[in-house]
């Protein structure tokens, strides 16, 4: 049995392969998938892969990620592949890209950073000062944040 | 309730004038603005009328308190022949509630440029963002004082002739304290090595260490100010900000922790300087204000020979060859 067959093929939605082993409850807190939406997600965990060594996957039906959410999805699994399914086929691919700017993706976490103060009609903004490992850091402040903590702080 | 900013970040590719952080200036811009801050000292004394600077206007805008920072803004603006605004958030709309977005919107009206002190870090950075005039980084939280920087590096090259080679030691609060933060960058970029001197909870934010590291930084870390003295070219001394802490008893732990006085300074190397951002509270004894060791108040007077030059840069408005 192939890996991407543990469960059922769908027809319309969004495949979100490559994912981080264990990051899978993380990805569908990020997207906002609430418990009580009326069609099937599915989710595999790990599974082995060669990109990953181990892997997690979510197939989630009737929804079509958009931008933002690949842009919030980069932060936690970079390395993810996406297929946008259509009547049973995959009508698009793509991947994710951690731009070096993210705009109203993740809340700082520094408690006197000027972003705290809720009054202020400001935008909530990273830098991504090194991928590889990955460091982000407030564009107000500077202040870096580790990626549990950050990943906590997603919008 | 995010509102739109002018686009996203409109400011960043037309930035010239902006000094939110030291990254803002290059090594040739930092060198430049030396080079004219000493040319204007004679300006910044009174000695030669140099109005480059009438008909613009300066605003002061202060959430925090400052003594020399304001001060010496107010004078370099006034000595070339400026005006400046004054605000502090007291009396004012601050107090009823408005917003640092709203308050630099009118300021953006009112001034050519605009010089801003806050207790939030990131504040410069955000206001500099949400208007069209130059914003100078005046202190932002525990963040960046980056004109501060500048006269510490000008009052450093005076008393050595060069920032490369130095072995420059700073001692105190390197967590909280934002000049340290904004000086130590400075001088990695030109070389000097730093031996950095604290309790181990004021010790030099991480980030800000590997940052240092990073640009090939030779860094010594430390808790002894003793055994420094005799190997620096230039001790950097802080106070230890009580305002930052979060309670007195972990203050009160630090608190005094590190003085100099005229006798720890007998095996120190000629021409080596003792310098402080000021104000002091008991870290240098009166006795070393006598001592040739002492710049602290060589240091405060360049704040305005410093500013004046940063002005003129933010403004465009260029310092002749020569200033007579």
């Amino acid at each position: 049995m192939s890996e991407m067959r543990r469960v059922t093929a769908i027809r319309n939605g969004t495949v979100i392969d490559h994912i981080p082993f264990g990051n899978a409850m993380q990805v569908i807190r990020i997207l906002g998938i609430n418990t009580d939406r009326a069609t099937p997600v599915s989710l595999v965990m790990n599974v082995p892969s060669d990109k990953l060594g181990r892997k997690d996957v979510l197939k989630i039906e009737d929804r079509e990620l958009d931008q933002e959410d690949l842009d919030r999805l980069a932060l936690i699994a970079p390395a993810a592949s996406i297929a946008i399914i259509r009547n049973h086929t995959v009508a698009e691919k793509m991947n994710v890209e951690l731009g070096d700017d993210l705009l109203n993706i993740a809340k700082c976490s520094f408690s006197n950073c000027i972003t705290k103060n809720q009054r202020e009609p400001l935008p909530q903004r990273m830098k991504v000062v090194s991928r590889e490992p990955l460091e982000v850091r407030c564009y107000y402040c500077g202040r870096g944040q580790e990626i549990d903590e950050l990943i906590g702080n997603i919008i | 309730m995010t509102r739109p900013m002018r686009e996203a970040h409109p400011r960043e590719s037309e930035s010239m004038g902006n000094l939110v952080t030291m990254d803002d200036l290059t090594n040739d811009d930092i060198v430049a603005v030396l080079d004219d801050a000493e040319k204007l000292v004679p300006v910044a004394k009174g000695d030669i009328l140099l109005p480059l600077l009438q008909g613009k206007v300066l605003a002061n805008m202060f959430f925090e308190n400052s003594t020399r920072t304001r001060m010496s803004f107010e004078t370099a603006m006034k000595r070339l022949g400026g005006s400046v605004l004054n605000f502090s958030s007291v009396g004012t709309s601050v107090s009823k509630g408005e917003t640092l977005y709203d308050t630099m919107q009118m300021i953006d009206g009112y001034a050519d440029i605009a010089a801003i002190r806050h207790p939030r870090q990131g504040a410069a950075q955000y206001s500099a963002d949400a208007v069209g005039i130059p914003i100078l980084n005046a202190g932002d939280g525990a963040g960046n004082h980056p004109t501060q920087t500048m006269l510490d590096l000008f009052t450093i090259r005076q008393a050595h002739g060069a920032l490369d080679g130095l072995n420059v030691v700073l001692v105190g609060d390197l967590r909280y304290g934002r000049t340290v933060h904004s000086l130590s960058h400075a001088l990695v970029r030109f070389g000097a090595s730093l031996t950095l001197v604290s309790p181990a909870s004021l010790k030099m934010p991480e980030e800000i260490v590997s940052d240092l590291k990073a640009h090939g930084a030779d860094i010594k870390e430390t808790e002894a100010l003793d055994e420094q003295i005799s190997e620096a070219d230039v001790i950097y001394m802080t106070r230890i900000q009580k305002e930052r802490f979060p309670d007195e008893e972990e203050y009160a732990k630090v608190a005094g922790i590190y003085r100099i006085e005229a006798s720890s300074l007998v095996g120190a190397k000629k021409g080596m300087i003792i310098m402080h951002p000021l104000p002091r509270v008991d870290e240098i004894a009166p006795s070393v204000d006598s001592t040739e060791f002492a710049k602290y108040f060589q240091q405060a007077f360049n704040g305005v020979p410093t500013r004046m030059a940063l002005l003129c840069r933010s403004l465009g408005v260029e310092v002749p060859k020569k200033v007579k």
